[in-house]
């Protein structure tokens, strides 16, 4: 059983970056308090709490979702990669590799959810125009680059994904 | 001069340096934790036994405080603490600052922390709670009563000077040239820069433009919340752990607020995300360390987006009007400003700054500026980037467009014409020394963008518009220590939260130095308690005051091996020499690895230190350029092309000196375009999200082209200027005289947003008609 509750608090069984994960969080509480406060994730960041940033960001059940607006008790079950889980045993993803490389990042703090966006999106398509970049990391806000050098990072590390360049 | 071309970077230099580590694009040192998730910001911090913080807030901009209850909250199960102003030292008329922050009187700081006596903006602190919990906390805070005695609300500048306008403070008087003025007033203070003699050269013009520009409040918009943990030892010595733009400022103002010694609070900076100027000084640090020190327990607070948005420092909103006037050569005659800024609820807007900027791409011979700073029921304003300057320059780039186009004179051969160059006299002095802006209009001038053509197909309307920026970028202090590893490497210890890259430019200023690599360098920010005092990562200063505080110190670490080489070796001090990183004296050798080794073994610690205030400030120049198409059935302006020119003195590191470039234009195209506060007649501000407080996304900017121009700073060992803030001062205008020229209307008030653009064009249209 994903939940159970106990007193006052949820019993919640989730999968969090392939682990199997349990944790008690009260009804009320975002997947985003418990990923940073009850378990330690920190590389998720409110920026809004009312998925307006997409500094938050995950992939719950294959889908981008801001964890600011889905309750703990949601993730019972589910599948969930944070920031945390986007590294393989191996060393970086390309999209880490790409925006270190480019300067895709200032102050860091929007990166881990731009960087969850953008592999949500290339889970789905792999050879994105810059149209298409633009329109998935629209929900995603950043104060310092302009974005410019994001949108270069993300369309060169697919391109190095399809084995190009 | 050498042109350097990589695909969409080009670096112009004016100079013939050719380092090895400077100037190179190697992966910034703090890079991989920022790009895992393990980079530790401030609200990642927690400590065993922690409990959390809450805020109750105004609901009025503006209101007298009767009497605040508490005990409903304090009987909330969970609930560990509640303060109010009370709770904090007694302000008195201590000043605070004098060395290590700025001057400002401690009842204004410490009243903004948390509201004394009468509430000043909606959203504005008056009591905190700490709890079990967040939510605990959040409930706890609701349950304050405050008996308020609404007062109307001040929210204009223009209006709030008016005679006979509701007083935010019975005690505020007008400080003008530092006498007080008899009466009362929202006017905080008054300044005055002026040369020459202003009604002489109007009368020699040939054109005169005066015109009146209004700007809304914007916010810096960080997307990292404020944030504090504060921790109290046995022994009365209190840590803090924030996110902040300067470490040291934080401790100055949380021991001024809690009255304790400055040596009993330690600040252990995190890693900030953003800041733009809003991090400058404390709103959670005190609240958390007056709680936990009731509650005996280590207090977290985080700040929710609505209460930044509401009650921390944006940026002022007001009123400018320029005059200006040139003769039939082009040759400005006569200049003349006068701006209103927003303080907020407590004395103290950028206005100074902004009389400062107005006209110093220029050179004048008589010239008058007069800025008002004006408390209304709004936050206390903060510095946004470049400070001032945006607002001012918005309305001198325009006017400087409309005298060009009444003269039929090319507005970059107007701008090298009247342009500022070593010597020149700015408003606030001192002269300038060796400047860049000419060299910016030139590389803007040579351009691909400008040289090309806007096409404009039929049934579009598509302008290009091109405006110049100044700000200043300052020196200060800044520490430096450097440890020597056994292993050759160094470890460089700073003062400096590094906001964007700036370790790595700094070690890479500090590798040059010593001539060994970039990741020989391990830089690292320290707490206040680990370096010597710097002041805050503003102004532009880091890559500049930082890093020359670390050549300084590199320079301190060579001398320091030299004499303990010469120990080692047994020869003479001055018989070694240092060159290619290889230590040589009387046929003895050996690198700056093997020396590190043997200084080891040999027992000798090298830590290489120093402090500097350089004295000579970086003063920036941006050239911008901004193709727009202006939809004329919804007023919505894209931005087609955009290009920046920047001198930066010398590029210490290329690509974050692009990103700067980049991200500067982006906040200032949602400053001309989108961004603004938005209050109700009651002053109640009704955008409180990032929803509705619209900064812009992936979907509003096209790619943003940077060109760099290299004309080296003197006053830095490898001629740094600074390059963070310049870059958001011209776009309002630029983009402002783009939709000029693409529907021939001025738009002289910020933003330009939609309805507003579509106004002006639906009041034509029907002027045509009727």
């Amino acid at each position: 059983m994903a939940t159970e509750i106990l007193s006052g608090k949820v019993h919640v069984n989730t999968t969090i970056n392939g682990e199997s994960t349990d944790f008690l969080a009260e009804p009320r509480e975002s997947l985003l308090e418990v990923l940073r406060e009850t378990l330690g994730l920190t590389g998720a960041k409110e920026g809004c709490n009312d998925g307006n940033c997409g500094a938050c960001n995950v992939i719950l059940d294959g889908r981008l979702v801001n964890s600011c607006c889905v309750l703990a008790v949601e993730a019972g079950g589910a599948d969930v990669t944070t920031i945390e889980g986007i590294a393989g045993p191996s060393g970086l993803h390309p999209l880490q590799e790409k925006f270190l490389e480019h300067a895709a990042l200032q102050c860091g703090v929007c990166t881990p959810g731009f960087l969850v966006s953008a592999k949500a999106m290339l889970d789905e398509n792999p050879n994105p125009t810059e149209d298409d970049v633009r329109w998935w990391l629209a929900g995603n806000l950043c104060r310092c680059t302009g974005y410019d050098k994001i949108v270069r990072a993300v369309l060169d590390a697919a391109a190095s994904m399809r084995g190009e360049g | 001069m050498a042109v350097e071309t990589r695909e969409e970077a080009v670096t112009i230099k004016h100079h013939s340096e050719d380092y090895s580590v400077v100037g190179t694009r190697p992966v910034r040192h703090d890079g991989v934790d920022k790009v895992t998730g393990a980079a530790r910001y401030g609200a990642d911090v927690s400590q065993p036994g922690q409990i959390y913080g809450a805020v109750t807030r105004s609901p009025h901009a503006h209101a007298r405080i009767r009497s605040i209850d508490t005990s409903k909250a304090e009987a909330l199960p969970g609930v560990h603490a509640v303060i109010t102003s009370a709770d904090l030292a007694d302000p008195g008329e201590k000043v605070t600052g004098g060395g290590e922050a700025t001057a400002v009187p401690l009842k204004y700081k410490s009243g903004n922390v948390l509201a004394r006596g009468k509430a000043l903006y909606h959203g504005h602190a008056v009591a905190a709670v700490a709890a079990v919990d967040a939510h605990t906390a959040g409930e706890a805070a609701a349950l304050i009563e405050v008996d308020y005695e609404v007062l109307p609300p001040v929210m204009d500048v223009l209006e709030a000077m008016q005679p006979g306008a509701t007083l935010l403070h019975d005690d505020l008087h007008t400080d003008i040239a530092g006498e007080a003025s008899e009466e009362p007033s929202n006017v905080a203070a008054k300044f005055l820069f002026e040369e020459g003699d202003v009604e002489a050269g109007f009368a020699e013009a040939a054109v005169v433009v005066e015109r009146e520009f209004t700007f809304a409040t914007v916010h810096q918009g960080y997307i990292e919340n404020h944030n504090a943990l504060a921790l109290w030892h046995g022994d009365g010595e209190l840590t803090v752990w924030c996110s902040s733009q300067g470490h040291f400022t934080i401790r100055a103002e949380v021991a001024d607020i809690l009255d304790v010694p400055v040596s009993k609070v330690k600040v252990i900076p995190t890693e900030i995300g953003g800041g733009f100027g809003g991090k400058t000084t404390c709103y959670l640090e005190p609240l958390a360390a007056a709680l936990g020190r009731k509650a005996g327990r280590p207090v977290k607070m985080t700040m929710a987006r609505a209460d930044i948005l509401k009650a921390t420092g944006p940026t002022p909103g007001g009123y400018v009007r320029v005059k200006m006037g040139a003769d039939s050569d082009g040759k400005i005659t006569a200049a003349e400003a006068y701006m209103a800024f927003e303080a907020g609820g407590y004395p103290g807007s950028v206005v100074a700054a902004g009389c400062m900027c107005v006209f110093a791409p220029y050179k004048l011979s008589n010239v008058k500026i007069e800025g008002d700073d004006v408390v209304v029921n709004r936050p206390k304003t903060h510095a946004y980037r470049a400070p001032g300057a945006t607002q001012a320059e918005f309305a001198s780039e325009t006017v400087v467009d409309e005298i060009c186009e009444q003269l039929g004179m090319d507005v970059l051969e107007f701008r090298t014409l009247n342009s500022a160059e070593e010597g020149t006299w700015r408003a606030g002095g001192p002269a300038y020394g060796r400047i860049g802006h000419k060299e910016c209009v030139e590389a803007a001038r040579d351009s691909e963008h400008w040289q090309s053509t806007l096409e404009k197909p039929a049934g579009t309307y598509r302008g290009r518009g091109v405006a110049s920026g100044f700000w200043f970028n300052i020196g200060f202090t800044s520490s430096a220590i450097a440890r020597l590893n056994p292993d050759g490497t160094v470890t460089l210890l700073e003062g400096s939260p590094d906001i964007g890259g700036t370790r790595s430019s700094i070690a890479m200023q500090f590798a040059e130095t010593l001539g060994i690599g970039f990741d020989d360098v391990i830089p690292m920010v320290v707490d206040t308690d680990s370096v010597g005092y710097t002041d805050v990562t503003g102004g532009s200063r880091v890559t500049f005051a930082t890093g020359y505080a670390a050549h300084e110190a590199a320079n301190d670490m060579r001398r320091q091996m030299i004499e303990g080489m010469a120990d080692v070796w047994d020869v003479a001090a001055d018989s070694i020499t240092y060159e290619n990183a290889t230590f040589t004296a009387n046929g003895e050798s050996a690198t700056f690895k093997e020396a590190a080794h043997l200084l080891n073994e040999d027992t000798q610690q090298i830590i290489g230190k120093a402090t500097v205030t350089p004295e000579k400030e970086g003063n920036a120049f941006a050239v911008h350029i901004a193709d727009v198409e202006v939809d004329v059935e919804t007023g919505k302006v894209t931005v087609l092309r955009y290009t920046a020119v920047q001198d930066a003195g010398v590029a210490i590191y290329p690509p974050y000196v692009e990103g700067q470039m980049q991200g500067g234009a982006v906040q200032g195209i949602g400053w001309a375009f989108n961004e603004e506060y938005f209050y109700d007649e009651n002053g109640l501000l009704r955008n409180a999200t990032l929803l509705d407080y619209r900064m812009p996304t992936t979907l509003d900017v096209p790619m943003i082209e940077t060109i760099i121009v290299e004309v080296p700073h003197p006053g830095s060992p490898f001629g740094v200027r600074g390059v963070g803030e310049v870059p958001i001062v011209p776009p309002p205008a630029a983009l402002a005289i783009a939709i000029y020229d693409a529907v021939g209307i001025r738009y002289r008030d910020l933003p330009m947003s939609p309805h507003r653009v579509y106004a002006e064009l639906a009041a034509r249209q029907n002027g045509a008609e009727a």
